[in-house]
């Protein structure tokens, strides 16, 4: 990944900002210029909830190559406590421990490392609480 | 506006095909559906393919195919809506005939996806890079995140799931160009190697290279030509938000749902009033949702509906006859159009084996990526 394109999502990734529209309130997760709900175009910051709930999950055990020394690992879909979802891994657990509805909190993780030259890509991940 | 018709198709065998090259696969294509229509000439040509860039490292396969074809100067573009590429194609060469522009049009699909490139980052291309696939998300993957939430609302069970394979691999063993040509059965489905839980290989539509091709014209000049005349009757085309996890609902897929009532009206016609449909079926689940977006069965209601036998060949809506994306193969950019042909051989009588009694009104529907974009076409004999 050029470093341009991987700084550029640093403030999601490892912070979590989204934009929060000023007219309706929704979160827009990455930001957006144009709120989907409601159409207008003034945001503020609003930072994800740290914990929020397993929407739903799966085990990938075929993968790109990128994340081909991880498998099989954990991926679900989660919603945040400020209603948010997200797509993230979910670490430190096995897969029969996770079900729909199950809380988890976001973590800062390692993703995965480009080859032997590139950069370390880092963000969030979930683990059960 | 003119009405349109479809004169001529014809596709390669989908499979491995090691021997082939992107270019011979597509011209292959383009030369049987030419000959089927007997056409002299062609006015100007539409490819979809989702990745040949990725996939072989080849752009520009517009001019490239025209070039090969020997009908350059004529206009020629590629294009990509991810897995509906070939629907959007057969969409795009739609309007140009019925604006007028244009007389006689090739709209084909091709992708040569066995080749040696990294098929499962290629695919992922088409989730959202930066918030799906950068988390390690595969296709079957996001389908299989689809799979387990129907599953915990719906019901639906594993076996249904494994039906829908089951159902395809009878059908695709009646087709001589279908990928795999042999049945399976629903524990060999349930106990094949997981690719991504609940999904195993036996609810993913393969690897696959191929191609296929239709001739479109004017319904007044197919008329003259005094050949069996396939109507398209209706096209519709919608987008979703990209992101899975950004939808509402993730076990609906909303732009089928527009893209289908968008074709049902233009044709005037109910889903009780298709005879046949050829639909994505890119994981068993897929089939599931889409045949409840159409309306063939209430929402929640797909999995029982076909694990009852209503989808199979001689079922109330017989779905996949060709043996759909699992069996026959889906080599991406090809399968919006390998439907087409399917539908157009069944309603001019000449499936063989597979062929559904007194079909008149077929229905394709292809969607790209995890449903963010889709494409009905309605087709009729005249």
């Amino acid at each position: 990944m050029p470093s341009p394109r991987y700084r550029r999502e640093m403030p999601q990734r490892y912070r979590l900002e989204g934009a929060q529209c000023k007219k309706c309130g929704k979160i827009s997760f990455p930001p957006r210029l144009i709120c989907a709900a409601c159409g207008s175009r003034e945001f503020g910051t609003a930072k994800l909830s740290d914990t929020g709930k397993i929407v739903s999950y799966t085990t990938i055990r075929v993968a790109p190559s990128d994340f081909a020394k991880q498998i099989p690992y954990n991926i679900a879909i989660v919603e945040s406590d400020n209603g948010v979802r997200v797509t993230a891994q979910v670490v430190d657990c096995k897969p029969e421990d996770i079900e729909i509805g199950k809380r988890v909190k976001f973590v800062f993780r390692k993703l995965y490392e480009e080859g032997r030259t590139g950069i370390i890509c880092y963000g969030y991940k979930t683990v059960l609480i | 506006m003119r009405e349109v018709a479809v004169i001529g198709c014809g596709m390669t065998k989908f499979g491995e095909l090691w021997t082939r090259s992107l270019r011979d696969l597509f011209v292959e294509a383009a030369l049987k559906a030419i000959d089927d229509a007997n056409v002299d000439h062609l006015d100007s040509i539409y490819v979809g393919s989702m990745t040949p860039g990725l996939f072989v490292g080849q752009e520009h396969i517009g001019a490239l195919m025209a070039d090969y074809l020997g009908v350059a100067p004529i206009p020629a573009m590629r294009v990509e809506s991810a897995c509906c590429s070939g629907g959007m194609a057969f969409r795009l060469g739609f309007f140009e005939i019925a604006s007028g522009h244009s007389d006689v049009i090739l709209v084909g699909g091709v992708e040569k996806m066995n080749d040696g490139a990294d098929v499962t980052y290629a695919l992922a291309t088409a989730a959202d890079q930066e918030y799906e696939a950068y988390h390690g998300v595969t296709f079957p993957g996001l389908y299989a995140l689809i799979a387990r939430a129907h599953m915990h609302r719906y019901g639906t069970t594993r076996k249904q799931l494994a039906a829908v394979s089951v159902k395809n691999h009878r059908n695709g063993a009646l087709n001589p160009n279908a990928q795999f040509q042999k049945e399976v059965t629903i524990e060999q489905v349930i106990n094949a190697a997981l690719v991504a839980d609940p999904l195993t290989v036996l609810d993913s539509s393969p690897v696959s290279d191929g191609a296929a091709c239709a001739i479109l014209t004017s319904l007044d000049i197919a008329k003259k030509m005094q050949k069996p005349t396939i109507k398209v009757i209706g096209t519709g085309a919608a987008t979703d938000r990209l992101a899975l996890h950004t939808r509402d609902d993730i076990t609906a897929l909303k732009a089928v749902q527009v893209s289908a009532e968008a074709a049902y009206k233009m044709a005037g016609v109910k889903p009780s009033d298709i005879h046949l449909a050829e639909i994505h079926d890119c994981f068993s689940i897929a089939e599931i949702c889409v045949i409840e977006e159409l309306g063939f069965v209430k929402k929640g209601h797909g999995g029982p509906f076909t694990e009852q036998g209503h989808t199979a060949l001689d079922g109330k809506i017989p779905v996949n006859t060709s043996g759909g994306l699992k069996s026959k193969g889906h080599p991406v950019g090809a399968t919006g159009i390998a439907q087409i042909v399917e539908v157009v051989e069944q309603l001019r009588g000449n499936a063989h084996q597979r062929q559904v009694k007194n079909a008149q009104i077929g229905l394709t529907q292809n969607m790209g990526g995890s449903g963010a974009s889709s494409v009905t076409h309605i087709l009729r004999i005249d």
